[in-house]
């Protein structure tokens, strides 16, 4: 089959490969007719995230058609059109069984912090992901659903993480009727994320980032008001000015490790390895927020120490919450969402890129040429 | 409002959000959230029909954080480890746990000496790497490389030159080597 490989940072080609096999009798092999490249991929792309091998293939963001499915497999069959949350997890564990899907004791060999992810690291459990013709899925009974007839493969695969989290992002700030809510980061998550928060009641809802297309977008999406940090000094500033010198009551970060603004971090992080992920948008979110407010953090850091404001969120009392989205569980209330006209992913897809263009596609994302927001990657034989 | 007691007032009213943005508060009931409770216990919520799941065969000696009691029963098969990369990664599992500084950093070494060594040995294959296509730097050419970067006051624009830095080191290393050793060589002939 052809399959995006990874060669080392900021290198990526399509070569052929083995195609997956049935390895435990509850996988299903799956036919990918969409895939996304993630932010969290950059982390990955820019050689970020420890033991990422090269030879393997990314894509945690993926739907298709079930090919084959191994002899335990009862609620899947061939021909089924499914989407797959970018979690793997076994359904039954102490984790799952708490709701964590995102959490999963039974899938990751090579970590217990972190669950299975598909195509991210042997960090993750070593899975193949699926920027690739066919992919192989742990736990077929468990993690895909049966795509409902109504909707389309792109909105499908924009829930199986980035609109999911983004949802989930605003979830965590615990929003009440009201609140003053910032996001760091309009990618598509944080453009999720802002659209959510007034779902749940937000009074104000201010989105912040450095390109002027995204918060273009933001003001479009998700009706937010938004600033341009580089075109301010201070950005903590910035927000205490605006909020009555007192603070928003819930910060979101969604940008995560890969965060732009401080050449310092973004050196001992991105660049020596010394961080586990260049904190800046997070530690913006602690100096923005309220005294005895929450942060919400999904963005995505490595496992690698990151130099953080503790001191500050101690002494502000703030309530910090964070996870990787356990993406099923909020299937169900996205799908009447969308279904009600209250979020519309698709308008966040920018670029659809060929599987055999996919360094070109990494290259047009990672650097963000041509307004790119989201890029799907379709695969030739889709 | 800060140094008073008030919450500061919001420029709009819940009507005029409810007007102006569809679904406002569709989800105004923190206790309906998909995801509140945080933690509720329900087994088998999805279809899962065992409590401790069959175990994946597994065909070499899987690498696992010793964190783990055993090899979990459900694993990954990409790229099992090999060469020089793979001996640093086995010892990082084997030695170190999650917890310890000494782990990651092995592991990232381990990714840079596999980055190398993959990109020497695919020399030797038809299919050498090519910094030229794998970086897809062409996309500059297609979707306006320019324009997207000028006056348009990115804070990433600072770092991109290291980026480049990062990408073409080994080609400038192995260029600078070959160079001196073609000097080294014909000066050795012209003695
Ligand atoms: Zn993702
Ligand atoms: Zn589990």
């Amino acid at each position: 089959m052809r399959a995006m490989v990874y060669r080392g940072p900021y290198r990526v080609r399509v070569e052929e490969k083995e195609a997956p096999r049935i390895e435990h009798p509850n996988d299903a092999i799956v036919r990918v007719t969409r895939a996304a490249i993630c932010g969290s991929d950059l982390h990955l792309y820019h050689g970020m995230m420890p033991d990422t091998r090269v030879g393997m293939t990314f894509g945690h963001e993926f739907v298709g058609v079930v090919d084959q499915v191994g002899p335990s497999v009862r609620t899947l069959r061939p021909g089924d059109r499914v989407m797959v949350p970018f979690n793997i997890f076994c359904g039954t564990c102490y984790f799952c069984a708490r709701g964590l899907y995102a959490n999963c004791h039974n899938v990751n060999p090579n970590a217990t912090a972190v669950g299975g992810i598909y195509g991210y690291s042997h960090t993750c459990g070593g899975y193949d992901g699926g920027q690739a013709e066919y992919v192989r899925v742990p736990f077929a009974d468990v993690g895909p659903s049966v795509i409902p007839e109504w909707m389309d493969d792109d909105t499908a695969v924009l829930l199986t993480d980035a609109v999911a989290t983004g949802y989930f992002g605003a979830q965590l700030g615990d929003i009440t009727e009201g609140d003053v809510v910032v996001v760091f980061g309009a990618g598509p998550v944080g453009l999720t994320a802002a659209a959510s928060a007034w779902l749940m009641g937000a009074g104000r809802v201010i989105v912040i980032d450095h390109l002027e297309y995204r918060l273009a977008k933001a003001r479009s999406f998700a009706h937010a008001e938004t600033y341009n940090f580089s075109e301010h000094a201070d950005v903590v500033v910035l927000l205490k000015k605006l909020t009555d010198h007192r603070g928003a009551d819930v910060a979101i970060d969604a940008v995560g490790a890969e965060a732009d603004g401080n050449l310092l971090q973004h050196v001992t992080s991105a660049k020596l390895k010394l961080q586990g992920g260049s904190p800046i948008a997070l530690n913006w979110a602690i100096d923005s927020v309220r005294k005895g407010g929450t942060v919400s953090v999904m963005g995505a850091y490595g496992p690698i120490f990151s130099a953080v404001k503790f001191g500050d969120a101690m002494n502000k009392g703030l309530t910090l919450r964070m996870n990787q989205c356990p993406v099923k569980r909020q299937w169900p209330r996205l799908f009447e969402h969308i279904r009600n006209g209250y979020l519309k992913p698709t308008e966040l897809i920018t670029h659809r890129v060929p599987l055999e263009h996919i360094a070109e596609g990494y290259h047009l994302f990672s650097a963000k040429l041509d307004g790119c927001i989201k890029p799907l990657i379709v695969p030739t034989a889709a | 409002m800060a140094y008073t007691p008030d919450r500061p007032p919001l420029p709009e009213s819940p009507e005029e959000l409810r007007a102006r943005i569809p679904g406002w508060g569709a989800d105004l009931d923190p206790a309906d959230r998909p995801a509140v409770p945080k933690e509720v216990y329900d087994p088998h919520p999805y279809g899962a029909v065992w409590d401790f799941p069959e175990r994946q065969p597994e065909h070499w000696p899987r690498e696992r954080s010793i964190e783990h009691a055993f090899l979990t029963p459900v694993f990954g098969t990409s790229c099992p480890p090999r060469g020089v990369s793979g001996a640093i990664r086995k010892f990082a599992y084997r030695r170190y746990s999650e917890g310890r500084a000494a782990h990651w950093l092995l592991l990232v070494g381990a990714d840079r000496v596999d980055t190398l060594g993959s990109t020497l040995r695919s020399f030797a294959t038809r299919h050498p790497d090519n910094p030229i296509t794998e970086t897809g730097i062409l996309a500059e050419f297609k979707h306006h490389g320019i324009r997207s970067r000028r006056g348009q006051k990115r804070a990433d624009l600072v770092h991109q030159p290291l980026d480049l830095v990062i990408v073409s080191w080994p080609w400038i290393a192995a260029g600078v080597l070959g160079f001196r050793t073609v000097r080294r060589l014909s000066r050795r002939v012209k003695r």
